[in-house]
């Protein structure tokens, strides 16, 4: 498809790193010719140094053939201008960022009337992550196919789990649930396992299954699977903002610090039920005053990088909570994870993910049948949702028959609303939505999880 | 420094090299001469080394500019030495150095010879020299990256080192898509002139020899006289198509697909390229009419003269060694002048002359106003200051090297004139100079250590001369 991307910020640059390595035609645009200059040298696109507002820069990126146009500048407004003017100029889907909470109020108004296929709000999209974590804090991440029927859920193996020494098939005899291991990361090193592989504690493992079951898996390993109570939020910007009003509505007691008197008096007369604590929570005392020690979750969301992976590091020594971590520039990945801060939140991954979910829907209407498209284990790993819409060569041949690709797994089969556990002797049908996990990246088709 | 990518992708070069082998194979076998083995030989050579060094893909593909210039400069280097052999195994060039002479002057579309009698070579080495042009005129990697799979967005370090001009844009947003357009434009246009020249009742060997010279700007004839023997048709025809090729091949793009096709007359670069060929042409015209006669035979072989030396092909119908002083001194200015960027072309290119033009235009307004800002601007676009900056940094590299030939050169003890001329016809990529090595003389005059140095102005003006540069630079070669 031909994408054209205004505004090569992380989020942009995050995009167009994933939607190039997707093979799509891009074109992207930034007032800045520093950044286009990264942005050609890293990956195969087009740059247009100018402001991608204007008709005639538009029209320079290719705007006229264009399949979708993507807005993620620093400017609400500007992000707005130019999805209308693409719009009008090339009649193509428009994609914009709009982050101001005033608007946030509004969006499906502004969606409706200016026409624009996706607004995505960074700061809101990453709130919804968190409180989804919060919900079920014995996973580090969930991800939801299927509409919901089932679910993707990466978690670490506890020092002394039951699973610890325990092969697959062993697990699957002993528990009786149908639930699959589909990726274990171990050492830095992702492995799609088979039957024999024998789990170790401190591996970060993903399984699928629907809800009932994995509820059941976890009670079975005796893992605490309830919603926390309480959390604890430091830093009040605008993704404490909307997660404490979402774990308010859910009863879950707030309490959020934040060094600005100013904002914490804004957050007070915003969120009436939760405790707001003028303090620094960079000061040790300031958190074991505040109980820290008693918190059932974390969540760290200053401005700060660093203060975040500190504060959380803390958390962790003088509490059992959930912690919940977010980064916004870093990217030492690797270094990161090694000092397992729960679950690290990329506000910019989270809002890339969602528009590069949103492109591959489209482009399934075109040509690929990819649904859903999930990245879990630092983005090693992708999780993937088809819908066999026809009769091609994968349908009503036993998956045993099937000569599959190296690190590739078939999880999950859905047919009309039941969901299936595949093995050997299951046949894929027309009308099933099946779900792959692979180390292989890129897959457009169904047809492409065969060796060639 | 990755060195396996370097090792991965001169192997492919080498696999594309027999493949274009293959063809000089096919003439021999079909003129029956012998020569034709000696490229079978050197084409499975290739094929085997190709081979062996592509066997094992790296396991990081990834690599950055320094890579990028490393990788072309070498893959220059090693397709000429292969290239080279065939001319050695037929004895037609017992001597490598002769031999890597006129190979690398058929790569980089120079056209420059060491051979006093062309006409005695075989068909299939003819082939091969003349083919050598239509590989080197576009480029052998960015025909590699119009037919390899590579991925990733590193592979425009390889493109930019590869294409000549300033700065290297993209016609669409993928290099791979980008480089196939460029050949496919290349590809058409040469069989377009084939067709005009069978048309012109040319024979179809001299035809494609003389089309792929044409097209790569080369310039290697397969007759003593070069085209001056032909019919005033075939020159006329050549005359139109040098200077076709000497045209941005962007210009071409917007011509055929693009929406706004009226933006190619606002193209600033060949409107002056246009400018500059017929004001030359015309000049020089009636500076040589006492010489022809007529007016008309006297444009004629202006127009053939001025387009073969901006063009930097360096195809000849006369020798302008004897025309008068103004018309040599004009011929010599513009080898230096060359053709636009993103042609096929040599020289400074006539994008780079109109920035500088521009940047002394402006340092003369800062004199006048200490105060005034002003920024160059070219096709109504500002000019980043760094495009400026690496413009001018050219220049002066370029005059260095100049001066460091030169200096080599005067070793040997010819005359000025040729020393001079023939370091501009190298550097430049053109072929042909003044006196010595004129339209009538050649380049065996040279010892072998001059050779040596022009073999490497030669590299440096067709790889526009920073990747052959930093063969030299000792930190390129670490290992990070």
């Amino acid at each position: 498809m031909k994408i054209i991307i205004v505004g090569c910020g992380k989020v942009g640059m995050t995009i167009t790193e994933q939607l190039s390595n997707e093979g799509h035609d891009l074109a992207v645009i930034d007032l800045n010719n520093g950044v286009i200059h990264d942005a050609t040298n890293n990956f195969d696109v087009m740059g247009v140094v100018g402001n991608g507002a204007s008709y005639n820069v538009q029209m320079e990126a290719g705007i006229e053939e264009a399949d979708v146009l993507i807005a993620v500048t620093a400017s609400d407004e500007l992000n707005l201008l130019c999805c209308l003017i693409a719009k009008k100029a090339g009649n193509c889907n428009t994609i914009a960022r709009v982050r101001n909470p005033m608007y946030n109020k509004e969006i499906n108004f502004i969606k409706e009337e200016l026409g624009l296929s996706m607004i995505i709000n960074p700061e809101y999209a990453a709130a919804t992550e968190i409180s989804r974590i919060l919900r079920f804090p014995t996973a580090i991440k969930i991800d939801t196919f299927a509409k919901g029927k089932v679910e993707l859920l990466e978690f670490i193996i506890a020092e002394g789990s039951l699973l610890h020494n325990c092969s697959l098939i062993d697990v699957a005899k002993q528990l009786k649930t149908d639930v699959l291991v589909c990726a274990v990361e171990r050492n830095e090193e992702v492995i799609i396992p088979n039957g024999s592989f024998v789990l170790h504690q401190g591996d970060v493992i993903s399984i699928v299954a629907p809800p009932r079951n994995s509820r059941m898996f976890f009670k079975k390993i005796g893992v605490d699977t309830h919603q926390v109570k309480n959390a604890m939020i430091v830093g009040g910007g605008t993704i404490a903002y909307y997660l404490a009003a979402s774990l308010l509505n859910m009863g879950i007691d707030v309490k959020i610090v934040e060094k600005n008197q100013e904002r914490c008096e804004q957050l007070s007369e915003l969120l009436p039920k939760a405790v707001i604590i003028h303090g620094d929570a960079t000061n040790e005392d300031v958190l074991m005053e505040e109980g820290i020690t008693h918190c059932e979750a974390f969540v760290s969301l200053t401005g700060i990088d660093e203060g975040n992976i500190f504060l959380s590091l803390f958390a962790r020594n003088q509490s059992k909570a959930k912690i919940v971590t977010k980064i916004n520039r870093i990217s030492f990945d690797d270094i990161i994870n090694t000092f397992n801060l729960g679950s690290l939140i990329y506000p910019k991954y989270i809002t890339a993910e969602y528009i590069v979910r949103y492109v591959r829907a489209m482009q399934n209407s075109i040509g690929s049948n990819v649904e859903t498209l999930y990245r879990i284990i630092d983005n090693k790993v992708e999780a993937l949702e088809f819908v066999i819409r026809e009769n091609n060569g994968i349908v009503g041949i036993p998956l045993e028959k099937l000569n599959l690709k190296n690190n590739l797994l078939i999880a999950c089969i859905n047919r009309r609303g039941s969901i299936i556990a595949p093995n050997g002797q299951t046949e894929i049908k027309v009308g099933d939505t099946v779900i792959i996990v692979t180390t292989q990246k890129g897959l457009q088709d169904i047809k492409d999880i065969l060796k060639e | 420094m990755n060195y396996s990518i370097i090792r991965y992708i001169l192997g492919w070069v080498l696999l594309f090299e027999s493949g274009f082998m293959a063809m000089p194979c096919v003439v021999g076998a079909i003129y029956q001469e012998k020569s034709g083995f000696s490229f079978l030989i050197t084409a499975l050579a290739c094929l085997v080394v190709g081979f062996l060094l592509t066997r094992w893909k790296p396991k990081n593909m990834v690599y950055f500019a320094r890579e990028g210039f490393v990788i072309v400069a070498l893959s220059w280097i090693v397709m000429s030495a292969f290239g080279a052999v065939p001319f050695v195994l037929t004895g037609e060039i017992p001597n490598f150095v002769d031999a890597m002479f006129e190979t690398i002057s058929g790569f980089t579309t120079t056209g420059a010879s060491i051979l006093t009698d062309v006409e005695a070579l075989s068909h299939a080495s003819l082939f091969w020299r003349s083919f050598t042009h239509w590989i080197g005129g576009m480029g052998v990697l960015v025909f590699l990256l119009a037919v390899l799979p590579l991925t990733g967005g590193y592979n425009m370090h390889l493109m930019k080192a590869e294409s000549p001009g300033p700065s290297v844009g993209k016609l669409v947003p993928k290099v791979r898509d980008t480089a196939k357009i460029l050949y496919i434009i290349y590809f058409v246009m040469t069989i377009i002139e084939i067709i005009f020249l069978l048309f012109a009742k040319m024979p179809l060997f001299d035809a494609l020899t003389t089309s792929f010279g044409t097209a790569g700007t080369g310039g290697f004839g397969i007759k003593n006289s070069s085209i001056g023997d032909y019919s005033v048709a075939i020159q006329v025809i050549v005359t139109v198509f040098m200077i076709l090729f000497g045209v941005n091949f962007n210009a071409y793009y917007i011509l055929l697909l693009g929406k706004n096709k009226k933006n190619v007359f606002k193209m600033e670069e060949v409107r002056w390229y246009l400018g500059i060929i017929l004001v030359c042409i015309l000049i020089i015209a009636f500076n040589i009419k006492s010489i022809f006669g007529s007016f008309g035979v006297a444009f004629q072989q202006s127009s053939f003269q001025v387009a073969s030396i901006i063009t930097t092909t360096g195809f000849s119908t006369a020798d302008f060694d004897v025309w008068p002083q103004l018309s040599r001194t004009i011929l010599v200015v513009i080898m230096f002048i060359g053709a636009c960027a993103g042609s096929t072309g040599g020289g400074i290119k006539v994008s780079r002359v109109i920035i500088l033009l521009k940047t002394v235009k402006q340092e003369m307004g800062y004199f006048i106003h200490p105060r005034s800002v002003k920024v160059i601007k070219m096709d109504d676009k500002a000019i980043e200051k760094d495009t400026v900056r690496s413009v001018s940094a050219f220049m002066v590299t370029y005059v260095i090297i100049f001066g460091f030939s030169m200096f080599i050169l005067a070793f040997d003890n010819l005359d000025m004139v040729t020393n001079f001329t023939s370091i501009a016809a190298t550097l430049n990529n053109i072929g042909p100079g003044l006196e010595l090595v004129g339209p009538t003389g050649n380049f065996s005059v040279f010892s072998p250590l001059a050779k040596c140095v022009l073999i490497f102005d030669m590299l440096a003006g067709r790889l526009e001369l920073y990747p052959l540069l930093l063969l030299f630079t000792p930190s390129v070669w670490k290992k990070n």
